[in-house]
């Protein structure tokens, strides 16, 4: 790659840092026009990596991988830790899919954002978004990473509170921030732990030496790096804020909440491949975490009538199949960033096309009060209808592609675990097969359970097609969602493109034969969309949530995963600060205090011999002198 | 009979207090035949100029007493090593900072000194004086006669000069306590406490001078000395009691002049009365000048005591260090002046000064020397602070200082500037690192663990924490509460004299705008002044130029002192001889 494509590099961060600086400077004058200069940073950020990319793709593939630093950013002593930025075709990926959807989604903001008084700012922090992303991904170093790490963390909380006029908003922001600074823990407790083992932070140093070094070490690292991910891609057990996230803005939610910022826990791990596999046991738990959230998130999405939550499930749950695939090793680590593209993709897709569907229906959010919108909704039944079938991993869409490579991988190994990680992988299909089914059912087939006119106790909704702003990206999106696979997946075209980074993974066998996979997938995939087609198309759905048994019930409240924090974590916690507070009451204060109250008093008793006659301060001047004298004396005396 | 022989002078030993006493007998005369207009420019350009001649005279010693270890005349009456050169420096500059804010008339016109300081408060002749515009430039002489007394004070081998250097620093003190232009029987009933508990420490000072010639027959501190620590010399062994008592005496008269307990009890009457310029005056200068002395005397002296004379001393000195820091920071949190609350700190500082002491060494003296400086940069700022912040009347007519600390809230919004230096100042006397007063501190307490006196160095430690209190208190008063115009009593009771049968409040009849106190009988007063304030509105009046100089002066030298203190420290190293080598 030639020097010219290296200094680019910075300028991917540094375009949209700039668009949200000046966003955030020109205050309301900007308000008119602001939401375009939005849109062109972030378009101009797009195009910048399509440079880098073009140039990327015309070099041999061992010259893919290159470094470009800016200079020294920390230099202590034995530490020095560069400004640098890693230009690989793993870092470029993510530069495509960051910037494209982010394009996209900024396009579709520009409409849906249009009654806000606030679109100046929300585009601002969108920016801030995009450079704190790129930021992410392209540093060559730990530390680096984690600027962008925080700075995804901090406009995640700024998007998701965006409306904190309404107090649930503000709490949803405070909530993912809190949960995620116990993933950032990880992240640097992890960076600590390089520290004295490697004395470094860059990828190269790290990476490069984590054979040679302990195993323990290594898969205590491993482990942190895990928790960090499991913070910033809501995996088992830091999970629980994803839905909650739901309350920011649609876009956002497609953006940061399903497309992008999620996956940054994958993209975390994947990255540090070298070091896992020198961290057998880190990979199981890493296997284990991705396994348990992706039925997790499935479970939860089946009784989710909220559909922004539903697709809130489902990400948690398809970030799961990523997270598994990553934790198989170097045969996962592609089919896990394949599947991380193409999700991108179609999920974005669904969450505007949920967006658009909000936009028709006065922002409402319940299913329960859709239903038959195909014929009001043209271009938004469609291109979910896309969406829908990618994510069901119906051939040839693009979930198929990358979705059925991971059920593959899952069932390669020894023992138990290609037994337990595909058997799970394989259910999970079916399930998301169903409540997706479900959730698109739900929308735009069956009976209307609204109405023009209120009539019958129905609510009154008068739906509309979006604006173009809005369906042109979801037209763009929808078309990723039907070929970006089958593009991506001919020849092994990706998995040969990540090679550099990821390394050859060798081809082996699972321990179920290629086809019987492939069909058994497919069986549970029709299962399930039938069973959601004769519940919820052909039936009447019930406009508000019917008796159910006990597991049902427990996955609308997210199989209450709130209560378990709240007794797991935030109990404890509140008694342990209320203790603390306590003790610091009644021991430090009152110890203090005392003092304090002493020193009172001996002032107040002192101040009653400055009594202001000349005659009695003469008196302790000479009495004083007297007493000075005794003690000399007694010391005297006594010391022999 | 001998022929009397003119004695060789070298009059280039004398120059720093000659200069400065000269400039006083100058000031005397302008005072006499300068018209009355032109008198105060004439005054105030002698006085500065001869505040930074004696600097250039110290300057220009410096090379000399540093190589020979000592400069003197006849005999010592005059003796100067490179401890007592430091101290004239620093009171020198100090001395010229304080003239800065003495001549300040802010923007009211009016400096802080009584149109005619001989006229009776509250008579027609008083108001006469006023209308008419007069103004005291005496207190300019009088204040060289001070300095050059303080000049001295250190720099004699001759316990008789010291004495002379005594007094010449303190009489006209007590006369300039005593012409403040507003509370004016406050300030004279201080300036009368002062004079005559300071004639008491002069005279329990002069009795042990007497003891010593009794005990070695001698007035030169090296002879008797040298005497003392002669092995064939009975005193010791035979009146071991006498020299202790000489030396004790000696010390109170010293004690006194920098506020140490007990012999402290003047000091926060005095510093309040007095008029405020003045008080900033005395706080940095006659301690740095008192704390010289000490260092040149006891020092010297206790080279002359076998060990447990040594150790009784020590332990006196331990006593009255104890003392004066517990006083100083118990007392001093529950003052309400602000004025009252900056002489107790003053009186803290004098206990961590004896801190840096007690080991009797150099060490002791390189603390003693830094501290002096940071502390009377600090001090000094303060007080002048304290002359900008005002009451002000229903008419809009400034009044005197606002001191009660209750008036002080919200000073920063009012006045930010001067908010942020009083803090600096504040803090430096804190001791919080970056300021001057923290390597002051850590100096002093430093110093008091090389010599093996822990124990004191953690009370200071501890004094210091408590003592935080009432400083960052002013700060969060000035910074974080809001200003209260109708100030209500703020619960803290009144420091100072609550004597149910005190004198009658007669302090008060002449300030201006208090007219309309409460309940004045049966109060000290000096409480009465300060259940009094708090009534006025308070305003922060400009500078004509002086004392903003003054204050900025402080302020920086306060910062300097404390992020790059390398040249100041190595000066303090290089002047920490007190003792001559030999003369």
């Amino acid at each position: 790659m030639t020097t010219q494509t290296l200094s680019l590099a910075p300028w991917l961060v540094a375009t949209p840092l700039i668009g949200a600086a000046l966003l955030l400077l020109i205050g309301r004058r900007g308000d008119r026009w602001g939401h375009w200069l939005g849109v062109l940073a972030s378009t101009a950020t797009f195009v910048i990596g399509l440079v880098i990319l073009l140039d990327m793709l015309g070099v041999d593939a061992e010259q893919r991988v290159a470094t470009s630093s800016v200079g020294t950013w920390i230099d202590a002593g034995p530490l020095t830790v560069d400004l640098g930025f890693q230009l690989d075709p793993l870092s470029m990926t993510f530069v495509m899919l960051v910037t494209f959807v982010g394009t996209l989604i900024h396009v579709y903001s520009v409409a849906y954002m249009s009654h806000d008084h606030d679109r100046r700012r929300f585009f601002a922090y969108l920016n801030l978004f995009v450079a704190a992303m790129l930021l992410l991904v392209l540093a060559d170093n730990y530390l680096l990473l984690f600027v962008g790490w925080e700075g995804v963390g901090l406009a995640s909380y700024l998007l998701i509170g965006f409306w904190d006029h309404h107090l649930p908003n503000a709490v949803a922001g405070k909530k993912a921030f809190l949960m995620n600074r116990v993933g950032d823990m990880g992240l640097i407790v992890a960076m600590m732990l390089m520290l004295a083992t490697f004395g470094a932070l860059d990828f190269g140093t790290v990476l490069g030496s984590a054979d040679a070094a302990d195993q323990g070490l290594n898969t205590a690292i491993g482990l942190m790096l895990l928790l960090a991910a499991c913070g910033k891609s809501a995996q088992l057990p830091l999970q629980a804020w994803l839905g909650d996230a739901m309350a920011g803005p649609t876009p956002v939610s497609a953006l940061i909440h399903a497309a992008t910022m999620v996956t940054a826990g994958v993209y975390l791990l994947v990255r540090s491949g070298p070091l896992l596999e020198a961290a057998p046991d880190a990979q199981l738990v890493i296997a284990i975490v991705g396994a348990l959230t992706l039925l997790f998130g499935a479970v939860v999405g089946c009784a989710k009538d909220d559909i922004k939550k539903a697709l809130a499930a489902s990400t948690m749950s398809q970030i799961g199949y990523m997270m598994l695939a990553a934790g198989l090793g170097p045969i996962g680590y592609a089919f896990a960033i394949f599947h991380l593209v193409t999700h991108g993709f179609f999920k974005a897709g669904l969450f505007l096309g949920a967006g658009s569907v909000m936009h028709g229906m006065d922002d409402d959010v319940d299913m329960r009060r859709f239903g038959g919108l195909w014929r009001l909704l043209p271009v938004t039944w469609i291109t979910m209808g896309f969406g829908w079938l990618a994510i069901l991993g119906v051939p040839p869409f693009s979930g198929f592609w990358s979705k059925d490579k991971i059920i593959e991988a899952a069932f390669v190994g020894e023992g138990w675990r290609p037994w337990v990680f595909g058997t799970v992988a394989l259910v999970g299909a079916g399930i998301t097969a169903y409540y997706m089914s479900r959730l698109f059912f739900m929308t735009f087939a069956g009976r209307r359970r609204w109405s023009a006119d209120g009539a019958d106790g129905t609510v009154e909704r008068h739906p509309h097609e979006s604006p173009l702003l809005m369906t042109v990206p979801m037209v763009v999106l929808a078309l990723g969602s039907v070929g970006l696979g089958w593009v991506l997946a001919a020849g092994d075209g990706f998995v040969h493109w990540l090679e550099p980074v990821t390394g050859h993974a060798e081809h082996d066998e699972p321990v179920l034969a290629v086809p019987v996979i492939i069909g058994l997938t497919l069986t549970l995939v029709v299962v399930g969309a039938a069973l959601a087609w004769v519940q919820y198309a052909t039936r009447a759905v019930p406009t508000t949530a019917p008796p159910a048994p006990a597991l049902v019930r427990a996955a609308r409240v997210d199989l209450h995963q709130d209560d378990v924090n709240e007794t797991l974590v935030m109990r404890p916690g509140q008694y342990l600060t209320r203790s603390m507070v306590f003790a610091d009451r009644t021991a430090v204060d009152a110890g203090w205090l005392g003092l304090a109250g002493g020193v009172g008093r001996l002032g107040s008793w002192l101040r009653g011999w400055q009594s202001g006659y000349a005659r009695q301060y003469a008196a302790i001047t000479l009495g004083g002198l007297g007493v000075i004298v005794l003690v000399i004396w007694l010391v005297a005396t006594t010391a022999g | 009979m001998n022929e009397f022989v003119a004695p060789e002078i070298d009059w280039a030993v004398l120059s720093p207090v000659l200069v400065v006493l000269a400039a006083g007998v100058v000031g005397v005369l302008v005072e006499a035949f300068v018209p009355a207009r032109a008198r105060r420019v004439v005054q105030l350009v002698l006085t500065l100029g001869a505040l930074a001649g004696s600097l250039v005279a110290v300057a220009l010693l410096w090379d000399r007493v540093l190589t020979d270890g000592l400069a003197f005349v006849v005999d010592g009456t005059v003796l100067l090593t490179p401890f007592t050169l430091g101290i004239q420096a620093v009171v020198a500059l100090l001395a010229l900072l304080g003239v800065l804010v003495v001549a300040d008339r802010t923007s009211t016109g009016q400096d802080a000194f009584a149109p005619t300081a001989a006229a009776v408060p509250g008579t027609a002749y008083e108001d006469a004086a006023r209308q008419a515009g007069l103004q005291q430039t005496e207190i300019y002489p009088l204040m060289l006669f001070a300095t050059g007394g303080m000049l001295l004070f250190p720099a004699t081998d001759n316990l008789i000069v010291l004495f002379i250097a005594l007094e010449v620093l303190s009489l006209p003190l007590y006369v300039l306590c005593a012409t403040a232009r507003r509370r004016r029987l406050l300030s004279q009933e201080a300036a009368f406490k002062y004079f005559l508990l300071g004639s008491f420490a002069s005279a329990l000072m002069l009795f042990g001078i007497a003891l010593v010639y009794g005990a070695t027959a001698t007035v030169s501190l090296e002879l008797a000395v040298s005497r003392l620590a002669n092995p064939d010399s009975p005193v010791l062994t035979m009146m071991p009691d006498l020299v202790i008592a000489a030396v004790l005496l000696i010390s109170v008269g010293l004690l006194f002049k920098i506020g140490a307990a007990p012999f402290h009890t003047w000091t926060p009457d005095v510093y309040q009365g007095a008029p405020t310029p003045i008080t900033a005056f005395m706080a940095a200068c006659v301690k740095a000048a008192a704390i010289g002395a000490m260092v040149r005397v006891l020092f010297t002296l206790a080279a002359g005591l076998d060990e447990p004379l040594r150790r009784d001393l020590e332990t006196g000195l331990w006593v009255v260090a104890i003392l004066t820091m517990l006083v100083g920071t118990a007392a001093g949190a529950v003052q309400t002046d602000v004025k009252r609350m900056l002489a107790y700190s003053s009186i803290a500082h004098a206990g961590f000064l004896l801190v840096a002491m007690v080991g009797l060494d150099e060490v002791g003296a390189q603390a003693v020397l830094f501290y002096v400086l940071a502390y009377g940069l600090a001090t000094l700022g303060a007080f002048a602070v304290v002359t900008l912040v005002r009451e002000q009347d229903a008419d809009g007519v400034v009044l005197g200082e606002a001191t009660h600390l209750s008036q002080w809230a919200g000073l920063g919004r009012r006045s930010p500037l001067l908010a942020t230096a009083f803090s600096l100042f504040l803090l430096s006397m804190a001791g919080i690192p970056l300021t001057a007063g923290f390597l002051a501190k850590f100096g002093a307490f430093s110093a008091a663990v090389e010599a093996g006196a822990w124990p004191l160095a953690v009370i200071g430690v501890l004094a210091s924490i408590v003592a935080v209190f009432f400083y960052v208190r002013l700060i969060v008063l000035m910074v974080l509460t809001p200003p209260v115009e109708e100030t209500a009593d703020d619960g803290v009771t009144p420091a100072g004299a609550v004597a149910a049968d005190g004198t009658p409040d007669d302090g008060f009849r002449d300030g201006e705008g208090v007219e309309d106190g409460p309940e004045p009988a049966r109060t000290g007063t000096l409480t009465a002044a300060r259940a009094l304030a708090g009534r006025a509105a308070v305003v922060v009046v400009a500078s004509q130029g002086p004392t903003a100089v003054a204050i900025t002066v402080c302020a920086v030298g306060v910062v300097l002192l404390g992020i790059v203190p390398a040249a100041v420290l190595d000066w303090t190293t290089q002047a920490a001889a007190f003792r001559p080598f030999g003369p």
